[in-house]
């Protein structure tokens, strides 16, 4: 059962099995922009970017992004970077995976985050959205729209922190401001 | 339609009222448990066995048989039931088959009341389970669906139900067996399967009738794993392995022609069991060959071990930071300065910093078991040019048809575990040369050696790559120059002049040095030429095409400004030719050409006689120590080796 979800909302999710998440994959998809000029040359491409931070105890230890798509221990991967975005049709057009069982011991929560890197806000793209999927089965967990939402340029997605012996997501949907996830650093470390 | 699903996929039902078929090739219990919606079986009352085959809006047979039908209707079945899960077990205490990986893979189809095929399932890859859960129906959103689960229990039935949050899942399994039992008394034997009524499909959807083999066993005709420790094909061999079938189709297949295209499946792990990690097979990657597919592999585990040394590695550096940090908080703690409490939370720090560093070097472990048990399959299943010179397969070796895709120079490994070696395997033709380090200064055990002595194991260690580079070249293809100046290694070039497998003798002085480099400089402008002009066929007759190797002894002894030039040359325009060099050389003693040569060196591949920690992986960074591979104590590998390199081209008559 997929959940809607609106900016702010956060909710403990398990499997539905009540079972604990093995594997997630964050997947993100906007429609590239419209041509514009001649050949279409004069188009300004809409560049949307995913990340996932590593944290442990809130010390950021390892991001994973456009620019380092492998987590250093392997447990997480950027499956590569889209400058343009896809067709709209509502595949991913990034995706980070994790392997939560991979994960180093000492990896308590990992944030995922949205960036617009050409600067476009939310509003102007179309078709924007991104979603949490229990890698597993392929059953959605949590998905925002993101096209429509107002004047930001990222989103602090959700989190999937430790509980227990396994692993539970905790949607975020947090608007903020930035170009990469650096930026995005003073806005994650509220929700840790 | 018929959807022919894989483990995990699903498909939604078009109606409620169906039959699901099950047709196994022997004997088994068929079953069904009713869950709610949070995938809880209620109780005994909600699951359906031979000993109490009905339930509202469900039946299953009464006895063990080789094909079922369970009769379902959805709409009937108790309020709050969300979920049917269909069992199967194979019965105990027959005299039948105790695992499914000794059974053909059962087939299930979901229909409707008219016998239309909705859905279909076949259960492959089980191997030592005994109990599988095999389809699930289950309400979404008001629609039914059906999934194809495939879940097996090595524990057999008492374990799937416990699964399943059956309270008294042992007795009731036990029960269920007992009415089978008594089943299987009335029952008939089944009918042999005969090939064209084979219902067993591949999940893969192969077009042909084959009668339901394993996965086709490995392509290369030597055996490639141990086989106490390889698993082996529960039936007859695949259409893969060579020879003719008695019952089989007549395979055209040429027997040696082994790389054809489309390539063989790997050999597939067999599916692991709940709760531990699947076994290792060698070859187990992707790739168009063996050879490739060993390549890929050992390079994954390569991956792997610097991976998890990494999570290792960065969970240590953390506990360590974060005790430091409490240390230094409960030391500017006022409060901590009375009594004891700043010895405990020292003490508490310390317990943290152990607790993590501990969970993190268990989870370590698991992985470097992991490994060493692949390694420990791969190892013995390598090909002459991938395998260190202990590897049996050296002695029978024969020189190859064409060249291999790589060639083994080392060893790596890691100070967590210094004995799970990963193979450093370069790719062939070479695409850079390589310096061995003679220099005492290059590393810790290089320093604790004397300078004669580690000369010697430098020139060895040459000798030996080069041995190597000759064995795994087709006859002929592969031609070793030598210069050694001083004419101070004779010891170690021994085998190789023996052998009779060098271009000439190894050139003595700077007259020597000169012709060489001349000889070999003339081959690449000549060859660099022809590639350019697109000539290649106007290429002078004498000139021989093959791959040329330079072994160095002692540089820059014997070197002036002119050779130094050509080699230089010979080290940027050569591999692009088919020219490398094998430098034995000691930086410092070519430091009077100062930073001339810097770009020399850089551009060798730097490799040491003894072990040394100075390659670094391309994944983190890791300092892998590099060890070369050293012929076994007393073993004459090397000599029979280039004695077979010799004999080989003899007869190709070169």
């Amino acid at each position: 059962m997929t959940v809607n979800m609106t900016k702010g909302q956060a909710i403990s999710l398990q499997k539905s099995d009540g079972g604990t998440l093995t594997a997630v994959r964050m997947g993100l998809g906007w429609q590239a922009a419209p041509r514009r000029g001649l050949f279409g040359s004069r188009t300004r491409e809409v560049d949307l970017d995913a990340s996932a931070v590593l944290f442990a105890d809130k010390q950021p230890v390892d991001v994973v992004f456009f620019r380092h798509l492998v987590s250093d221990d392997g447990s997480v991967k950027h499956t590569g970077d889209n400058l343009v975005g896809g067709a709209g049709s509502g595949g991913d057009d990034e995706a980070i995976l994790v392997d939560l069982q991979r994960i180093p011991v000492h990896i308590d929560q990992i944030v995922f985050t949205v960036n617009s890197f050409t600067g476009q806000t939310f509003q102007e793209v179309q078709n924007a959205f991104c979603r949490i999927v229990d890698e597993t089965n392929g059953q959605e967990l949590a998905r925002y729209t993101l096209d429509g939402g107002g004047q930001y340029t990222a989103q602090i997605m959700a989190k999937v922190h430790r509980a227990g012996s396994g692993w539970q997501m905790t949607a975020l949907g947090n608007p903020a401001n930035g170009r990469t996830f650096q930026d995005l650093m003073p806005s994650i470390l509220p929700h840790l | 339609m018929t959807a022919e699903l894989v483990r995990g996929q699903n498909h939604t039902l078009p109606q409620t009222r169906l039959e699901i078929r099950v047709s196994a090739g022997t004997p088994v219990v068929a079953g069904a448990t009713l869950g709610d919606e949070r995938g809880t079986v209620r109780g005994v009352e909600w699951i359906a066995h031979p000993g109490s085959p009905q339930l509202p809006g469900l039946e299953v047979s009464q006895q063990a048989a080789a094909d079922h039908r369970l009769a379902v209707d959805l709409e009937a079945l108790p309020v709050g039931a969300h979920r049917v899960t269909v069992l199967l077990a194979l019965p105990v205490g027959a005299g039948g088959p105790a695992r499914f990986g000794a059974v053909p893979a059962p087939f299930v189809a979901v229909t409707g009341l008219d016998g239309a095929e909705i859905a279909t399932f076949t259960l492959t890859g089980l191997d030592a389970e005994s109990a599988v859960s095999a389809l699930e129906l289950y309400r979404r959103q008001d629609a039914w669906k059906v999934r194809a689960v495939g879940q097996g229990y090595a524990g057999g039935l008492a374990e799937m139900l416990a699964d399943q949050g059956v309270a008294e899942a042992t007795g009731l399994a036990g029960s269920i067996q007992e009415a089978v039992t008594r089943g299987l008394a009335r029952s008939v034997a089944p009918p042999p399967r005969t090939q064209g009524g084979d219902r067993v499909r591949h999940a893969a959807g192969s077009a042909d009738h084959r009668p339901p083999t394993p996965p086709p066993a490995p392509g290369p005709p030597e055996p490639l794993t141990d086989p106490a420790t390889a698993p082996q094909p529960h039936t007859a061999p695949g259409p893969a392995a060579a020879g003719p079938a008695a019952d089989g189709p007549i395979n055209y297949a040429h027997p040696r022609r082994q790389h054809a295209a489309p390539p063989s499946p790997p050999p597939t792990a067999p599916p692991a069991q709940p709760g531990q990690a699947a076994q290792p097979v060698a070859g187990d990657a992707t790739g168009w060959s063996m050879d490739e597919r060993l390549y890929n592999q050992i390079w994954g585990m390569f991956e792997d071990l610097a991976r998890a040394v990494a999570a290792y590695r960065s969970a240590v550096d953390f506990a360590e930071s974060r005790m430091d940090q409490e240390l230094d908080r409960a030391l500017s703690d006022p409060r901590n300065r009375i009594g004891g409490a700043g010895d405990r939370a020292r003490e508490a720090a310390r317990a943290k910093r152990d607790e993590l560093t501990s969970r993190a070097r268990e989870a370590l472990d698991r992985d470097l078991a992991q490994l060493a048990a692949e390694a420990a399959v791969v190892e013995p299943a390598l090909p002459a040019a991938y395998a260190g010179w202990g590897n049996p397969v050296w002695h029978a070796h024969r020189v190859p048809m064409e060249i291999p895709m790589a060639l083994r120079i080392g060893d790596l490994h890691l100070p967590e575990r210094t004995d799970l070696r990963v193979p450093l395997l370069v790719r062939l033709p070479l695409e850079r040369g390589i310096w061995v380090d003679s220099g005492r200064t290059a590393s810790e055990a290089a320093a604790l050696m004397d300078t004669d002595r580690l000369r010697g194991l430098a020139m060895e260690t040459a000798v030996a790559h080069a041995a190597r580079l000759l064995a795994v070249y087709p006859p002929g293809e592969f031609s070793v120059h030598v210069i050694d100046p001083a004419g101070a290694a004779a010891g170690p070039l021994a085998p190789l002049v023996d052998a009779g497998v060098l271009a000439g003798p190894p050139a003595a002085g700077a007259g020597g040095v000169a012709s060489v480099l001349a000889h070999l400089t003339r081959r690449v402008d000549l060859v660099q030429m022809a590639v350019r002009a697109g000539a290649a066929d106007s290429l002078p007759p004498d000139l021989d095409t093959g791959e040329q190797l330079l072994v160095v002894n002692d540089f820059p002894h014997g070197f002036d400004d002119r050779a130094v030039t050509q080699l230089r040359y010979l080290a940027d325009e050569g591999p692009a030719v088919g020219v490398h060099l094998l430098m034995v050389a000691d930086r410092e003693e070519a430091s009077a050409y100062g930073p001339v040569l810097d770009p020399l060196w850089r551009s060798l591949l730097r490799i040491t006689p003894v072990a040394d920690s100075h390659l670094a992986d391309p994944w983190v960074g890791h300092a892998w120590t590099y060890e070369p591979l050293a012929v076994p104590p007393g073993s004459r590998v090397l000599e029979q080796v280039l004695a077979a390199v010799a004999a080989a081209r003899r007869a190709a008559g070169r």
